[in-house]
């Protein structure tokens, strides 16, 4: 067993764990490289098929590419889609910064969805190398009836025992990915030959390497061209994966608030 | 490689963190300048501890509050850190985070010594089945680089974790701020001549011993998403391969692995340790979550009660006769805890008898449930030897199991023989208890040594001798010189020497006789086993009487050789007995005299085996 095949196999025993254990469940699919894996990942665990719903909180404001990309594979993957649009920004909390204000309408979009749908179960593709605030997560994360996060007072997850039960009203995050990085990603993506969609790759010196909304998300500086090239890159470079994310330092403790109070 | 960081609040550890991705070249860019921005907006010196003490909170607390986890590389192998809170108050944290690593990194801050948190993280990290230790002595600054302070904090500690059963593969004297003996060697302590922290890390191995024990598969689910029926389920230990025959236990049902399918991938022929997998049987066997597949020659343990050593997390204590959820890899049941037996004291490395246990203690119990469970001992298996108790919602608990003075109770249900058909009599129970003026029946006396089962039984059985009954008395020596003479004194033998005395007991009953075994037979399993067989006819008597009265009558000499440790296990003295929870009859002789005692079984004979005809 090498390194990927151990990320698999636990992705797997965590998917099929979360299906087992909470009867109303579904996957946030935000069209990005992460939640491709995941689906993936889940049709690894149940043998080709995706046995819940994939949900897309759209913001509207996504590229026009990544649209192509969910409309094609929706398709080809046989996937049971919902996509229900987001608040306005307006129904955000006001004292949030402007870009982190647009963030939070994914949140409440979200716990839009999880009312309308009576999900107690959303598996969501965060991975802890990716922020700071996220390496703390648990795999099975509980979350509040408004959907926020108490993560000062997490409950012990070891030895590959998941708190899977969960009080009537809440909910759980299941964070298959939680283990992997970013390379580890990539070289799946490589291995597996996972669709991506095309905005990950360099186009006049620049590329995306995280993908959000339009106005809050930018490309860097980048001559990768194939997975390969992509994965040869983040092997000697040491600027962060988020850097083209906003939200993430407008202030401090910004994306810290946006977590607690439910954002992915 | 997964790496774990433990050690008292404030010595150090996410101090150590920062140095060793500065000194691996593993920090990403921007990084340094952002906590040093930090601190310069709290006014204060560069604090490598911002690096992973991400959260808000922490920073103003400046303790870590729950574990996290982040990489580096050397130019040997990729580590995943792990950094465990040291605080007492957030030792479940420090458990979630430990309890992932192949290896851990015990700090100890030289000037302070060992704390009570660097004994309670040892215990645990031992517990969690940690075996790759290296002890670093950090900030040696503080003690002015001296090497006899050094080697007294480094004896200290090694007698202490020698002690609970570790050996430290490399103790380490450091300066983690400065760097000295992390990555580079220290000019200050040029008298440390072993290796930097980096190079013991690169030492070790990822562990793999998994491969070599037997196979042990749970069942996590079983899928029919399409014409196929998957079990789907994770090798714990050992290889599968198609062809092999498969033994789910605990029901006991056994199958071929005709495929093991794969989505996107060829099909494999074998699997192991760590891989999620899913296969096909030979047989249309109904087979749920929780069950646990093995080869046929290893299988697990089978028993629905073992001794447990837990360290327990809940906000309520634990509390003896408490009922919890048992999760044991996927099979989950409802356990009691029959026993609080001790809770230990890592700082004083004693015990103490108790009847609960508090928050963040470590305690040995015994659980019991109604099911059967498979299990092994955590010697055995680190994975099918753990469990977890919750109360139904969250993690209470983690444990290891020992089946110390408990017996595999696997083969005492298990009929070998498939072709035996029973064969009906012609004469019916209500005939022979016509003929013989009563029916037939068990009395089965159970009872600690010396509470008097023997004298009782013996004057019963010629009392109802004389009024005319046919009566039998089995009786423990003498059963041992003929039908289980090839038994021992072993949990396994004990089990069986009772498992036939029931078995003959009720062939007499079936026969019209009355039968009075007298057996200390302790554990319930055993006696509910002896009333299956007899049915009916089976009547529990609790010849009762306290431990001191036993030890003060010792008829036969045995307490005496139990207690000078002649007899090495010695029900109520280092062997367990449990009472009967619902006998029919609790005779007291503490207070009874024998003729009282004697007469009070008889009268219950008269009542409930009499015919009138």
């Amino acid at each position: 067993m090498d390194h990927l095949d151990w990320l698999e196999a636990q992705s797997v025993y965590i998917l099929r764990e979360a299906f087992n254990r909470i009867d109303k469940l579904a996957m946030l699919w935000s069209l990005g490289k992460d939640s491709n894996v995941m689906v993936w990942l889940a049709k690894k665990a149940f043998f080709g098929h995706v046995p819940f719903p994939v949900m897309h909180i759209d913001t509207e404001k996504k590229f026009p590419e990544m649209y192509a990309f969910r409309d094609r594979y929706v398709r080809e993957w046989n996937l049971n889609l919902i996509a229900d649009k987001c608040p306005p920004v307006e129904e955000t909390d006001p004292s949030l910064p402007p870009a982190a204000r647009s963030a939070a309408r994914k949140t409440l979009g979200l716990k839009n969805a999880i009312a309308k749908y009576g999900f107690n179960g959303i598996i969501a593709g965060i991975r802890r190398d990716e922020e700071a605030v996220r390496a703390k997560e648990r795999v099975f994360s509980p979350r509040g009836e408004s959907g926020q996060w108490d993560f000062r007072d997490q409950p012990p997850e070891f030895w590959d025992y998941f708190n899977t039960d969960l009080p009537p009203g809440t909910h759980l995050r299941v964070h298959p990915l939680l283990h992997w990085t970013e390379i580890d990603i990539w070289r799946y993506i490589a291995r597996e030959g996972i669709p991506v969609v095309e905005l990950y790759f360099a186009r006049n010196g620049k590329r995306y390497r995280s993908l959000g909304d339009q106005d809050i998300t930018f490309p860097v500086d980048s001559n990768a061209n194939t997975v390969e090239e992509i994965i040869a890159e983040l092997e000697t470079t040491r600027a962060p994966e988020r850097a083209g994310r906003a939200m993430d330092r407008e202030t401090e403790d910004a994306f810290e608030r946006l977590r607690a109070t439910g954002y992915m | 490689m997964r790496i774990v960081i433990v050690g008292h609040v404030d010595h150090g550890k996410s101090t150590l963190v920062g140095r060793l991705f500065h000194d691996t070249g593993s920090l990403p860019d921007g990084k340094l300048e952002q906590i040093q921005a930090m601190c310069e907006r709290r006014g204060m010196p560069f604090e490598w501890a911002f690096l992973m003490d991400a959260f808000q909170s922490e920073r103003d607390q400046g303790i870590t509050i729950d574990t996290a986890q982040i990489w580096f590389k050397t130019p040997k192998r990729d580590y995943t850190i792990i950094d465990a809170p040291g605080h007492r108050e957030f030792i479940k944290n420090m458990i979630t985070g430990a309890a992932a690593a192949d290896a851990a990194i015990m700090l100890i801050d030289a000037s302070q010594g060992i704390q009570q948190q660097s004994r309670t993280h040892a215990f645990l990290l031992n517990l969690l089945g940690i075996q790759q230790i290296i002890v670093v002595v950090n900030k040696m600054d503080l003690v002015d680089c001296d090497e006899s302070r050094f080697d007294a904090i480094k004896n200290e500690y090694v007698r202490y974790l020698g002690e609970i059963g570790i050996a430290p593969s490399f103790v380490i004297p450091a300066i983690a701020r400065d760097g000295d003996n992390i990555m580079h060697r220290s000019d200050r302590m040029g008298w440390y001549r072993n290796a930097t922290l980096v190079a013991a890390l690169d030492s070790f191995r990822s562990s793999g011993e998994l491969a070599h024990l037997p196979l042990r598969l749970p069942i996590q689910d079983v899928y029919k998403f399409d014409d196929r029926r998957i079990i789907a389920g994770r090798v714990l230990s050992g290889r599968l391969r198609v062809g092999d025959r498969l033994l789910f236990s605990p029901s006991n049902k056994s199958a071929r692995v005709k495929t093991i399918e794969a989505w996107h991938a060829a099909a494999p022929q074998e699997a192991g340790p760590g891989e999620s997998i899913g296969i096909t049987i030979d047989e249309q066997l109904f087979l749920e979550r929780g069950e646990i597949a093995s080869h046929e020659d290893e299988p697990p343990i089978e028993t629905n009660v073992f001794r447990g050593r837990l360290f327990w997390l809940g906000r309520a204590p634990l509390q003896q006769g408490g009922a919890y959820r048992l999760r044991l890899q996927t099979r989950e049941v409802p356990v009691i805890v029959e026993r609080v037996e001790a809770v230990h004291d890592p700082d004083a490395l004693s015990q103490c008898p108790a009847e609960r246990v508090e928050r963040n203690e470590i305690a040995d119990v015994v659980l019991r449930s109604y099911a059967m469970l498979a299990v092994d001992e955590a010697t055995q298996n680190p994975k099918t030897g753990r469990f977890v108790l919750t109360d139904g919602a969250n993690i209470l608990a983690g444990g290891a199991i020992s089946m110390r003075d408990y017996p595999d109770q696997r083969r005492l249900v298990t009929v070998k023989s498939t072709n035996i058909t029973a064969v009906a009599h012609r004469i019916t129970a209500e005939q022979r208890a016509l003929r013989h003026g009563h029916t037939g029946g068990v009395l089965w006396f159970t009872g600690l040594s010396g509470a008097g089962k023997s004298t009782i039984a013996m004057a019963v059985e010629q009392e109802l001798f004389r009024r005319g009954y046919q009566v039998y008395v089995l009786d423990g020596d003498n059963v041992r010189h003929g039908l289980n003479a090839n038994l021992g004194f072993s949990p396994e033998d004990r089990a069986e020497n009772i498992r036939r005395v029931g078995e003959v007991a009720a062939l007499f009953a079936d026969s019209g006789q009355i039968v009075v075994t007298a057996f200390i037979s302790p554990y319930r399993a055993d006696r509910r086993r002896a009333r299956q067989a007899a049915g009916n006819g089976f009547h529990e008597i609790y010849i009762k009487a306290s431990l001191a009265t036993c030890e003060q009558r010792d008829p036969k000499g045995l307490y005496r050789r139990a207690r000078s440790g002649e007899i090495a296990e010695f029900t109520g003295v280092t062997a367990p007995y449990e009472a009967p929870e619902a006998a029919e009859l609790t005779i007291e002789t503490d207070s009874l005299s024998v003729d009282e005692s004697v007469a009070a079984v008889l009268a219950y004979v008269e009542r409930n085996f009499r015919k009138t005809r």
